[in-house]
This record gives structure tokens, C-alpha cells and sequence, in this order.
């Protein structure tokens, strides 16, 4: 009669697994692989860009950012960001006046074109601030400015 | 495993237009429910669209992104018949995929 302690065994080795799982204790691995952290727990935009290894990036009329000049609702901001840069491999977005300025990061690979729409939240009139990373190494950053009248930050 | 993302998608020549809706309550941790109780943390944190089982566009999000998120991108060399699956993450570890077939236009 050891098969049914063995089953016995098995399944409470299963629940306890998912009861560990449930907890949190085990997070599967890959979900937080390259998430970046320390950027998007930074304060302060120059943190997140220095966490996200953006160096001395160059102000340039070649990223396009389409956003209103003023939300009425924070909570749903449309933006829309397209980059004429060649080989534009990457695009950051932070808002500046956000409690954790880093929101996004895009990365365009295999005929992706370096084009992306989103819907952020802004808790009050900010920059915008879009950071491209090209294929030769360099950094891109193009901003703008958008009002908000309502604030989408819980509030 | 949250409810299905809609996808929906376009063709302009060999350019793919995407939009993908996700349901997700994207809470940022500082909402308060009604009892005054602050709402936890839970979001999506990556997304990754592959065409024909390749990786072309990667996001890495925060809170920021608003409440049931909308998504769009643009795939070049894509044709009618090719798969476009995506699959998003949050910080709970919970997952969802959807694929869709590009239909012929």
C-alpha cells in the first residue's frame, strides 16, 4: 500500500506549490527578466534616464509626438509617437511631472516600423518626453507639452 | 489569464496596422477604494507582438499606461495569411496570448 501515500505526497507537494504561487513567492522569471526596475521606480527623469542608460541625448525636430495640447482627462491621453530617425531602434517615453516619470519603452525589431499609439496617464500638465535610440548608438529626444485639466492619478 | 485582447488589424500595401486592446485595471497604487483602502499595485509590464512567431514589437511598461490599454504599431513585410500573436505580462505573473490571422484584404 505505498501507491497511495505516494499520491498522497505528490498532491500535497502540488498544492503546496500553488498555494506558494499564489502567495507571490514564486513569480515566474521571465516576467521580470529585463522589466527595468530602478528606471521606472526613478523619481526624477535624469534618474530614469541614467537607470535606463540614456547618455547626453540630442534634442532633435525628427521625432514626431502627437498629443493634445490640452487633456481634459488625465487618466486617457493618446499619444502618438513616430520617429523619422534612421535606424531608430528603441523609443522611451517619460512624463516628467509624473510620480515615476518612465512609462514606456518600445523596442521595433524585424520590419517594425518605429511608430507607436498609446494611452497614458498624466497626473498634471507635464512634458511629454520621447528619447529614440538609434542603431549607431546615439540618442534622440524630442518633447511636448500637454495640459491637463483633470489629473488621472487617482485623484 | 485576464479577458481577450481585441485585435484588430489593417493592411496599407505590405504595411501592417495594429491595435490591440487589453483588458487590464492598470491600478497605480495610489487610488483609494471606498473604504479608504489604497488600492495595490497591478499592471501590465510587457508586451511582445511576434509576426510568424518572430519577436517585432516589444514594450516594457509601467502604471502609467491608462486603464485598459491601447496599443498600436506598424509591421512592414507583413502579407495576408501571416500570424500575429501577442502576449502581455503584469507584475502579478499572470499572462494572456491571443493570435490572430491576417485576413486577405
Amino acid at each position: 500500500m505505498t501507491e497511495p501515500s505516494r499520491r498522497t505526497a505528490l498532491k500535497r507537494t502540488g498544492a503546496v506549490a500553488a498555494t506558494a504561487f499564489a502567495a507571490g513567492l514564486l513569480r515566474p522569471a521571465e516576467a521580470l527578466a529585463d522589466w527595468n526596475r530602478s528606471a521606472f521606480e526613478s523619481k526624477t527623469v535624469a534618474d530614469a534616464l541614467r537607470n535606463l542608460k540614456v547618455a547626453s541625448p540630442a534634442d532633435t525636430k525628427d521625432i514626431v509626438i502627437r498629443a493634445p495640447d490640452i487633456a481634459e482627462n488625465g487618466a486617457v491621453v493618446p499619444i502618438e509617437i513616430q520617429s523619422n530617425l534612421a535606424g531608430t531602434k528603441s523609443i522611451v517615453v517619460l512624463i516628467d511631472k509624473n510620480p515615476f516619470p518612465y512609462a514606456a519603452s518600445f523596442d521595433f525589431a524585424q520590419g517594425a516600423l518605429p511608430y507607436v499609439a498609446l494611452r497614458v496617464k498624466m497626473g498634471e500638465t507635464s512634458n511629454v518626453r520621447v528619447v529614440a535610440a538609434t542603431a549607431d548608438g546615439k540618442f534622440h529626444a524630442a518633447v511636448k507639452e500637454v495640459k491637463v485639466t483633470i489629473g488621472g492619478c487617482g485623484g | 489569464m485576464g479577458d481577450p485582447m481585441k485585435i484588430r488589424t489593417k493592411l496599407e500595401g505590405d504595411v501592417l496596422d495594429v491595435r490591440v486592446l487589453m483588458a487590464h485595471p492598470m491600478e497605480t497604487g495610489q487610488r483609494k477604494d471606498g473604504a479608504g483602502n489604497v488600492v495595490p499595485l497591478h499592471f501590465i509590464q510587457t508586451i511582445s507582438a511576434q509576426l510568424n512567431g518572430k519577436p517585432v514589437f516589444q514594450a516594457d511598461t509601467s502604471q502609467a499606461i491608462s486603464r485598459n490599454p491601447v496599443f498600436g504599431f506598424k509591421v512592414k513585410g507583413a502579407k495576408a495569411g501571416d500570424r500575429l500573436s501577442i502576449t502581455w505580462t503584469d507584475n502579478k505573473g499572470d499572462k494572456r496570448t491571443d493570435e490572430v490571422t491576417i485576413p486577405t484584404a
